[in-house]
């Protein structure tokens, strides 16, 4: 039979309750970091988009100015009296360089992903792999600066015109997508169980036969994600489009001429105008719509991940 | 053609590719490397830059790079860490968690240039601090902040269940296992991470051109108290980092070695991302060894 | 349904034990729930102090699940829900107001594969103490020391204390672990297959332990191995499907078990 002595200290123990309160404690705080970037993302989106829609609620522009107009002078009027903020010559140069890139680099991409993965494992693993990731960590402005002093002049050598203009910044964006895409074509394909392989070659496939009808095949969600990514990370892209772009804001009539992105005409055009003018404002709209990309290329991702789990 | 030969040609192209891959990449660094160098000396290093004369140098962006990484990762480490752990070990699997984590993709995927403006609106404006490192700071954790917190995540993860298993059933709480017995174990990835994402950070331009600025005063680096305006360690101050520079001479640069000194920033540049890698893996692997006695 | 038996402690035969036929821990119409499916159905059952008393039963019959109950480590896995009454020291410790903390320091555990920390010998047998409050540094030496004594490890590593416990061999490992257990000097002990991942010399090292532990603490051990139960234990409690079938004195479960199942599974004619 325990004594009042051993009861009395059994009970303190049982009420001890440091640990519970360790725990709580713990549990809290780390839910306070959690919250802080809950917080960032929503703040993000409202001020961002509140001075986005500025040149709609204040300035009398109109969405379809924005969306179809051609001509890029927010400070000018038209004869309606609303601000000349046609930011189609962007939105189409966004768009090029991005699909344009992702449409030369993606069989690059892929195709050395499947080399790291299928034809030289090892030396993919060895030589190929860190210099994908030492890519990677290249900051945009150094490909930005190979751009200006590399691509621009051969192109105005190679063809006619300045070198500036979408065909540099496709070919830059290119070069800077393609290690995001290839590390993340190097995961799908990793991914794709060996028994699929294996029982592929059982059946007397050649190896190409395998990669295309079985690899490549149950890879493609992964692959695709990649590619998205990939275009998301160009669309994105600010510096090193700009210097290589021509930042000139008209649809131009060949790739050899000076175009412009909404990344190109943002980072330019953020020092040269006052915060509350109608040119400031419409900057801000061009940003918003970088923004609300971002969420759209997300989505995509998202889906492409759905059908990949029904799959 | 028969399937023997589509075989061969189909891995004669995946070698094309690969080296084409290769070659470029040789030709694209090397050319960095080669045109830099011969910029990089000791002047050039410490020097501040010249507006319109040969000859100037990096000093100031190559400190202030630093400084703001530093500021950067003592914000976001802590951060991350207390984000990391509670969505490895604490959040469960509903429909909030799943806001989360497509919160923090979010934050992920938002291109820098938005960051950088964000933070001028709110930083620099807003909040009235200007142009300074605090708010480049600042503007980088942002950026940051996403990615870290997916290595935290990840490292914890790693872990095997049984440790956590383990830890509990000595009658310890949650929160004590993760912070003595599994944070322990997941260090050398989580290191790892911190060194890489700071190459990140390091070459990071758009979100600073609107938050730390793109001119820097004339630092004393006699004078290393905080609070006066010439020292190199006063956060209020506007700091234009290497990358930043590079961009902005690229621009606007009217000096005459503009293309020298951009190429060699940029060799700077490309030689910290590789340290940073370099040893990013090497003090993993040595964290680890030491972690399991192999 | 079957009847469920409740062993009967008659203390005659046992001389010179103390504090006999108490009942050390007891549960009563334990039921265990993973979302929907009963994964454990109305068990109650006594466990007599300072005894072992083995849980058997095939794959799946749940007596993990119902030992892992018994220090509440179920609250760990999500969607999973216990119901009944647990009773320990007077009190039902499957009450959500019970200091669950305290409830693992009285009732230590020991898993099936070694899960040492990847940290020195000395720190992980001493982790429990320490965390705990004790912060006497000739104390712990002194702890884990006596439970090093007791997992019969310390002549093994006495002269490496300081060394990384994952340098240890798989039989080692599991000692170092029992040997953290027993750092906390827990009144009952959980052993979940303890040997089934070692070889033959460890399993029978560990075999010898858990004899001596009787002294000085009450043992609950699941075992897959039939023979081991029967080498060991006191008690046998055999489990089929999430009930407990039958429970008694070993000698009696191995050589006239009451309930047909049970003779099936003691003869190998299923599991």
């Amino acid at each position: 039979m325990i004594n009042k002595e051993e009861r009395k200290e059994a009970i303190e123990q049982w009420n001890n309750q440091t640990k519970v309160w360790t725990e709580k404690r713990g549990k809290a705080v780390t839910f306070l970091a959690v919250s802080v970037m809950i917080l960032l993302s929503f703040s993000i989106l409202i001020f961002v988009a509140s001075k986005g829609i500025t040149i709609f609620t204040k300035n009398n522009a109109s969405l379809a100015d924005f969306f179809f107009g051609t001509e890029w002078k927010p400070s000018a009027v038209n004869e309606e009296g609303r601000p000349l903020v046609g930011a189609l010559p962007m939105i189409f140069g966004s768009f090029s360089v991005t699909i344009l890139a992702a449409v030369i680099c993606s069989p690059l991409a892929i195709g050395a992903a499947v080399f790291m993965t299928e034809i030289s494992p090892k030396f993919g693993m060895k030589v190929l792999q860190p210099i994908i990731e030492l890519l990677v960590g290249i900051p945009s402005v150094v490909y930005g600066f190979l751009g200006v002093s590399l691509v621009v002049p051969f192109l105005r050598n190679t063809f006619s015109g300045s070198g500036f203009g979408i065909a540099a910044g496709t070919i830059v964006l290119t070069i800077m997508i393609l290690p995001t895409i290839t590390s993340l074509s190097v995961d799908a394909i990793r991914s794709v169980p060996d028994s699929l392989r294996e029982a592929s070659l059982a059946l007397g496939a050649t190896r190409w036969q395998t990669i295309y009808r079985v690899v490549l095949k149950t890879a493609l969600p992964g692959l695709l994600t990649a590619v998205i990514f990939g275009m998301a990370r160009a669309f994105g892209e600010a510096l090193a489009v700009q210097m290589v772009i021509g930042n000139s804001t008209v649809i131009p009539d060949s790739l050899f001429e000076p175009a412009s992105t909404l990344t190109s005409i943002l980072t330019m055009g953020m020092g040269y105008t006052v915060m509350g003018q109608v040119d400031n404002n419409a900057l801000w709209t061009l940003a918003l719509m970088l923004l609300l990309m971002s969420y759209v290329f997300i989505f995509i991702i998202r889906i492409i991940g759905r059908r990949r789990e029904q799959q | 053609m028969n399937k023997k030969l589509a075989d061969r040609l189909a891995t004669a192209v995946f070698y094309f590719i690969a080296g084409i891959i290769i070659a470029l990449i040789a030709f694209l660094i090397g050319y960095i490397l080669f045109r830099g160098i011969t910029v990089i000396d000791w002047n050039f290093l410490t020097s501040p830059p010249r507006t319109s004369r040969p000859g100037g140098g990096i000093g100031p962006q190559l400190f202030n790079s630093f400084y703001l990484l530093v500021i950067t990762l003592v914000i976001t480490i802590p951060l991350s860490l207390g984000a990391g752990i509670y969505m490895a070990e604490y959040a469960k699997k509903n429909r909030f968690t799943d806001f989360l984590r497509t919160t923090i993709e979010v934050l992920a995927s938002l291109p820098s240039i938005v960051v950088g403006l964000f933070g001028f609106l709110l930083f620099v404006n807003y909040m009235g601090w200007g142009f300074s490192i605090f708010s480049g700071a600042l503007a980088l954790s942002v950026f940051n902040l996403p990615l870290m917190v997916r290595v935290v995540e990840q490292s914890l993860s790693a872990v095997p269940q049984d440790q956590r298993e383990a830890g509990l059933a000595l009658g310890i709480s949650r929160w004590e296992t993760v912070k003595k017995i599994i944070l322990p174990r997941a260090l050398p990835g989580i290191i790892t991470g911190i060194i890489l994402a700071s190459g990140r950070v390091f070459g990071e331009a758009a979100a600073l051109i609107y938050t730390a600025g793109m001119s820097s005063p004339n630092l004393n680096f006699n004078d290393w108290n905080p609070l006066s305006p010439a020292s190199p360690l006063n956060p209020f101050r506007p700091a234009e980092t290497l990358a930043v520079h590079i961009w902005k001479i690229n621009s606007e640069g009217i000096m005459p070695d503009a293309q020298e000194i951009s190429a060699g920033s940029s060799a700077i540049l490309v030689i910290a991302i590789l340290f940073f890698n370099i040893s990013a893996r090497w003090i993993g692997r040595i964290v680890h060894k030491r972690l399991t006695a192999s | 349904m079957i009847e469920m038996l409740k062993p009967e402690v008659t203390g005659t035969e046992r001389e010179g034990k103390k504090e006999d036929g108490a009942v050390a821990i007891e549960a009563k119409n334990l039921s265990v729930f993973y979302g929907e499916h009963q994964a454990i159905k109305r068990v109650s059952m006594k466990f007599p102090k300072h005894r072992v008393t083995a849980l058997i039963g095939p794959s799946g019959c749940g007596k993990s699940t119902f030992l892992r109950s018994l220090n509440r480590m179920n609250d760990e896995i999500p969607g999973c829900r216990v119901e009944g009454q647990i009773f320990f020291q007077g009190m039902d410790i499957n009450s959500p107001k019970v200091n669950v903390f305290e409830v693992r320091k009285k009732i230590g555990m020991v898993f099936q594969r070694p899960n040492p920390f990847a940290k020195s010998i000395f720190e992980n047998v001493a982790f429990g103490p320490k965390n705990h409050g004790e912060k006497d540094k000739e104390k712990l030496e002194y702890i884990v020391e006596t439970s090093l004594k007791k997992a019969a490890l310390w002549e093994e590593v006495k002269d490496r204390l300081h060394t990384s416990a994952l340098a240890l061999s798989g039989g080692q490992q599991q000692r170092l672990c029992i040997a953290r257990a027993l750092a906390m000097n827990p009144n009952v002990l959980l052993l979940d297959e303890p040997a089934s991942a070692l070889d033959p010399v460890s399993t029978g090292k560990i075999e010898e332990l858990i004899t001596e532990f009787k002294k000085d603490y009450t043992v609950i051990i699941v075992t897959h191995n039939m023979q081991q139960a029967a080498r060991i234990s006191d008690y046998t409690a055999f489990f089929y499907m999430g009930e407990l079938v039958e429970a008694g004195e070993t000698r009696q479960i191995f050589t006239n078990p009451k309930q047909q199942k049970t003779e099936d599974y003691i003869s190998g004619n299923f599991g």
